[in-house]
């Protein structure tokens, strides 16, 4: 048998249904991995052993006494801006890095009231702005596969602790694509499930209109496990579906045959190299020979998500990020002459770098006499982009594309050029835009580098997404790949 | 000759169990931040959910004003930094508020009624408050009051005096009283006015530069704290001064206004639409809910009250104006059967005492039952108007019941004539000198000189004796 961190969750789960492992085992085998790989890789902000062994001896109790629920006892790890009572939740920032939640995020109470084991908080770019998590006042996180490389952002410390066998299942975010490039760079399955899917009550905002909630995990079957627990209607967030949530592992082996999946050819132009593009074939080829049949699409205002995103989602940080002003809670300058004083030196002490260029970039966008120019036009771009989708998905069942442009790069590469970083998300905003599902899952290794592919799905559509993912899984081995030298 | 140029924007607070956007309690007076849950903080990742409640508030309040009801209304936020202000941003309605256009008609005290226009009326969050004195060089912050749902009611520029800004205001107030939609307690701030003032020559069409006289909040300061913006406005243009377009507040003390921040100084708000929250869409079933259940407003009250207890359209105005007081005018008149009377005594007696006092009508001392009690003593001719009063009094210094009293102090009218013209022998037989006088005076004196001979009777009979056979005994005896 392998070691246990080599376990899926899906396999995990079964090891603890046959009794073959205790949770404190597996638990024990996860802290321990963490505490010896974390130093170099820096996935994790926090580490709650205590906690977590309590947690994993509480679910042997209740595996034991058959009171425990499908999920008792598994192991999970948090991004570090989904609240959790009384653990620190940073939000890889400064001006959090002493924030100790007064409560659970829903995502987070869902988990643990499922009987998950929270293993700690996850490294991230600095309130979720950035594509390779280097701007994380902890700290990069550096890409298991290839230290000296990024891992992707702004989950990258999801992305990497998964690939690095620190935790079988990881919680993200993406608004605009945060789980599904970091899961492409690093060998992972990611997905960002449809707009209003997972309550976003108690994940720090970022920008709200397109802030969503996901998971981090080996495979795609892990992925439908985890959804199932996290998904749902909160009345908590406004925002928030009032929609079933369906079994999402009932479909997995469902088969693709006479499935239509559209290739927008934007996707596919001189911008994709060929390497990129011969990784991306290698998955087209798998799935035809499933039975699935390709289309050519165009997503003629996909071009426009970039710069439209970032009108909005800065123009939305730029007033979620008014609450940090050293008044309550956080960050607080050193003995302020007046309020005045208090607010500028604790957010100009509090924020990174990136996080500034966005709040400026939001103010001015929102501005008197601005408004219309940026934010509204930025609105209307949106709607085409999602009407645009709507109808492509009206002709297929999934849009398929690249994660991203390339592989992972190096660790201060782009750190001088954001427009180059900015660029990273290009395939993976629109979704964002469009309110959409979309997974990234494994595709062949280009120059020992993972890559990833990505699929696009119809509003609450991510049984589709994960049916095709798992049917391709099951075809091949991509996901099995494992960095070496860990 | 100038002309004033007035707008209100009436801050009222709707009177739900609990927050806008948060389940927190809305009680006044609690100890500082102990009703602030962690949406009303601001903390890191909590979102708001509207209280359904305000919006039915607030769709009370537009139909009562036949204003246009906003089908889609959309949140948006306000951005600025306050120590008060946990979000950094209020929530707001901007470019599609819940009320539309609408008006209410005010009266003024020359009988002339006037409609003003109401531009718009939207839901938003309370702010907290910053405590000033409480800790030394330190500012304290209380949240309770952070996310009391808010109706922020707009005039048009339609008011053309401090007193017309004051009817219009008193309306708004007895709308919403009306409503129970808020308490309307200006001492407390449940209602609080900014009122946006300028001023141009008579007969002209274009505006003058205004200025916003912020957070009024009583119907008196509204009146002085116009009329002293008007007058600072008038000695600026007569000076040969442009006025500047600013923020004021009001100083009571001074009767002055002062300046509080420039245009230039101006927040930009940086408003947007609020993404935590999706559009209210009202469907019309639940508008119409809200009309079927709308309560008898003022103005319909008046005209009933006309018509059905013979009143005039002035006492009408006045007792109709706070509910309370017209519940209690109604209940009194409908169990004495006497409308008039009933009208002269709220009016004249309790609302006296109650401007007095500062009271409210729904806890004050006299009961409605006691007063038609006290009416139908009159009216059937055991009490007149002078040991009415007294028996008002006792009933004020809770000395039981209207029989009880006037047993206890010996107050039934005295009507039988032989009691009463032996009052009357008795007083002419005293006063031998003015009853000559009285004799020998023209007919058009007499009247006036009368009134010493009833005083002595009444005074003499503890007046107890019926007026009516007082004046008629005396003037057959005094002539003869």
């Amino acid at each position: 048998m392998s070691d246990i961190t080599d376990l899926s969750f899906s396999e995990l789960k079964k090891t603890l249904q046959k009794k073959s492992l205790s949770s404190t085992e597996i638990t024990t085998a996860f802290l321990d991995r963490i505490e010896s790989l974390n130093p170099e890789l820096n996935t994790f902000i926090t580490i709650t052993r205590d906690e977590a062994i309590l947690s994993a001896k509480n679910a042997d109790t209740a595996i034991n006494r058959g009171t425990a629920t499908a999920y008792t006892g598994l192991p999970i790890a948090h991004k570090d801006l989904f609240c959790t009572d009384g653990v620190l939740t940073t939000c890889g920032s400064k001006i959090l890095s002493n924030f100790v939640a007064p409560y659970d995020a829903h995502v987070v109470s869902r988990c643990k009231a499922a009987g998950l084991v929270s293993l700690g908080k996850l490294n991230m770019d600095e309130f979720a702005m950035g594509s390779s998590n280097e701007n994380s006042y902890f700290g990069p996180v550096r890409n298991p596969w290839d230290k000296t490389r990024v891992p992707g952002g702004s989950s990258g410390g999801s992305a990497a602790a998964v690939a690095a066998k620190l935790t079988p299942l990881a919680t993200a975010t993406d608004t605009g694509g945060s789980i599904r490039q970091p899961a492409a760079f690093t060998g992972t399955s990611g997905l960002k499930p449809t707009y209003g899917r997972v309550s976003r009550f108690g994940m720090i905002a970022y920008a709200s209109s397109l802030d969503q909630g996901g998971l981090i995990a080996h495979t795609a079957e892990d992925l439908a496990h985890g959804l199932g627990l996290i998904a749902g209607h909160d009345s908590r967030d406004s925002t928030s579906a009032q929609l079933p949530v369906p079994d999402y592992t009932e479909v997995l082996n469902d088969s693709l045959a006479g499935k239509v999946i559209g290739l927008p050819k934007q996707f596919f132009d001189d911008n994709l190299d060929t390497a990129m593009r011969d990784a991306m074939d290698a998955v087209l080829d798998v799935l035809r020979s499933l039975g699935v049949t390709t289309v050519e699409i165009s997503l003629d205002h996909v071009a426009e998500a970039i710069p439209a995103y970032y009108v909005i989602a800065p123009a939305e940080a730029s007033s979620n990020l008014s609450r940090f002003d050293g008044v309550r809670f956080g960050y607080r300058a050193d003995k302020p002459t007046d309020v005045l004083d208090l607010y500028e030196r604790s957010r100009s002490e509090g924020f990174g770098s990136e996080v500034k260029r966005r709040i400026l970039i939001g103010t001015y966008a929102l501005s008197e006499g601005y408004y219309d120019a940026y934010y509204k036009k930025a609105q209307q771009i949106r709607r085409l982009i999602r009407d645009e989708f709507n109808r492509a998905l009206a002709s297929c069942d999934l849009i398929f594309g690249p994660s991203t442009p390339s592989t992972a790069f190096g660790i201060g590469e782009k750190n001088s050029d954001p427009v180059s970083m900015y660029l990273e998300d290009i395939y993976t905003v629109a979704t964002n835009m469009a309110g959409l599902p979309g997974g990234s899952f494994q595709a062949p290794l280009v120059s020992g580098l993972p890559t990833g592919y990505q699929l696009t799905g119809p509003a609450f559509g991510e049984s589709i997404i994960l049916n095709a993912a798992h049917q391709v899984q099951i075809a091949t081995d991509w996901h099995r790949l494992n960095p070496e030298g860990l | 000759m100038y002309e004033a140029v007035i707008g209100l924007e009436v801050h009222v607070q709707l009177s739900t169990n609990s927050k806008i956007f948060s389940g927190s309690s809305t009680d006044f007076g609690a100890e500082p931040n102990s009703q602030a849950s962690l949406i009303d903080l601001g903390m890191p990742g909590v979102l708001p959910v509207p209280n359904a409640k305000a919006f039915e508030m607030a769709v009370k309040f537009g139909l009562a004003i036949d204003a246009e009801i906003g089908q889609q209304s959309i949140f948006d936020r306000k951005n600025y930094f306050y120590p008060d202000l946990p979000k950094g941003y209020q929530i707001s309605q901007f470019e599609k508020p819940i009320v539309g256009p609408g008006r209410v008609l005010i009266h003024l005290e020359d009988g002339i009624k006037k409609t003003i226009n109401v531009t718009r009326a939207h839901l938003e969050e309370d702010a907290g408050k910053s405590v000033h004195d409480a800790f030394d060089g330190m500012t304290g912050v209380d949240l309770n009051r952070a996310g009391t749902p808010l109706l922020e009611i707009v005039s048009e520029p339609e008011l053309r005096s401090a007193k017309e800004a004051v009817a219009y205001l008193k309306v708004i107030h007895s709308i919403i009283r009306y409503l129970d939609i808020s308490d309307g307690n200006m001492a407390k701030g449940s209602m609080r006015s900014d009122c946006n003032v300028s001023i141009r020559p008579k007969g002209s069409e274009t505006l003058g530069t205004r200025t916003e006289i912020k957070n009024v909040n009583s119907f008196r300061f509204v009146e002085k704290a116009i009329n002293a913006e008007i007058n600072r406005q008038i000695e600026i243009l007569e000076d040969g001064g442009r006025v500047i377009q600013e923020t004021r507040l009001y100083d009571p003390d001074k009767d002055e206004t002062r300046s509080m921040r420039s245009k230039e100084e101006a927040n930009d708000y940086r408003y947007f639409p609020d993404p935590d929250l999706l559009p209210v869409v009202l469907d019309d079933s639940f508008i119409e809910t809200c009309r079927v259940n709308l309560p008898e407003l003022p103005e319909a009250r008046k005209a009933r009250y006309i018509s059905e207890y013979g009143i005039t359209d002035y006492d009408a105005g006045v007792l109709v104006a706070d509910r309370d007081v017209a519940d209690y005018f109604a209940e009194v008149a409908n169990t004495s059967g006497e409308g008039k009377l009933a009208a002269n005594w709220v009016m004249g007696s309790i609302l006296a005492e109650l401007n007095q006092t500062g009271g409210s009508i729904t806890d004050f001392f006299v009961t409605a039952t006691q007063l038609s009690d006290l009416i139908s003593r009159i009216k059937d001719n055991t009490l007149n108007s002078k040991t009415a009063k007294t028996v008002f009094e006792a009933l004020l210094a809770g000395e039981g019941e209207v029989d009880a009293i006037i047993e206890v102090k010996g107050l039934v009218q005295v009507t039988d004539t032989v009691t009463i013209e032996a009052i009357v022998d008795e007083v002419i037989s005293e006063n031998p000198d003015q009853v000559a006088n009285y004799r020998i005076a023209p007919k058009d004196k007499q009247g006036k000189m009368l009134g010493f001979f009833v005083g002595q009777v009444m005074k003499k009979s503890q007046g107890k004796a019926n007026p009516q056979a007082v004046n008629q005994i005396l003037s057959s005896k005094l002539s003869g």
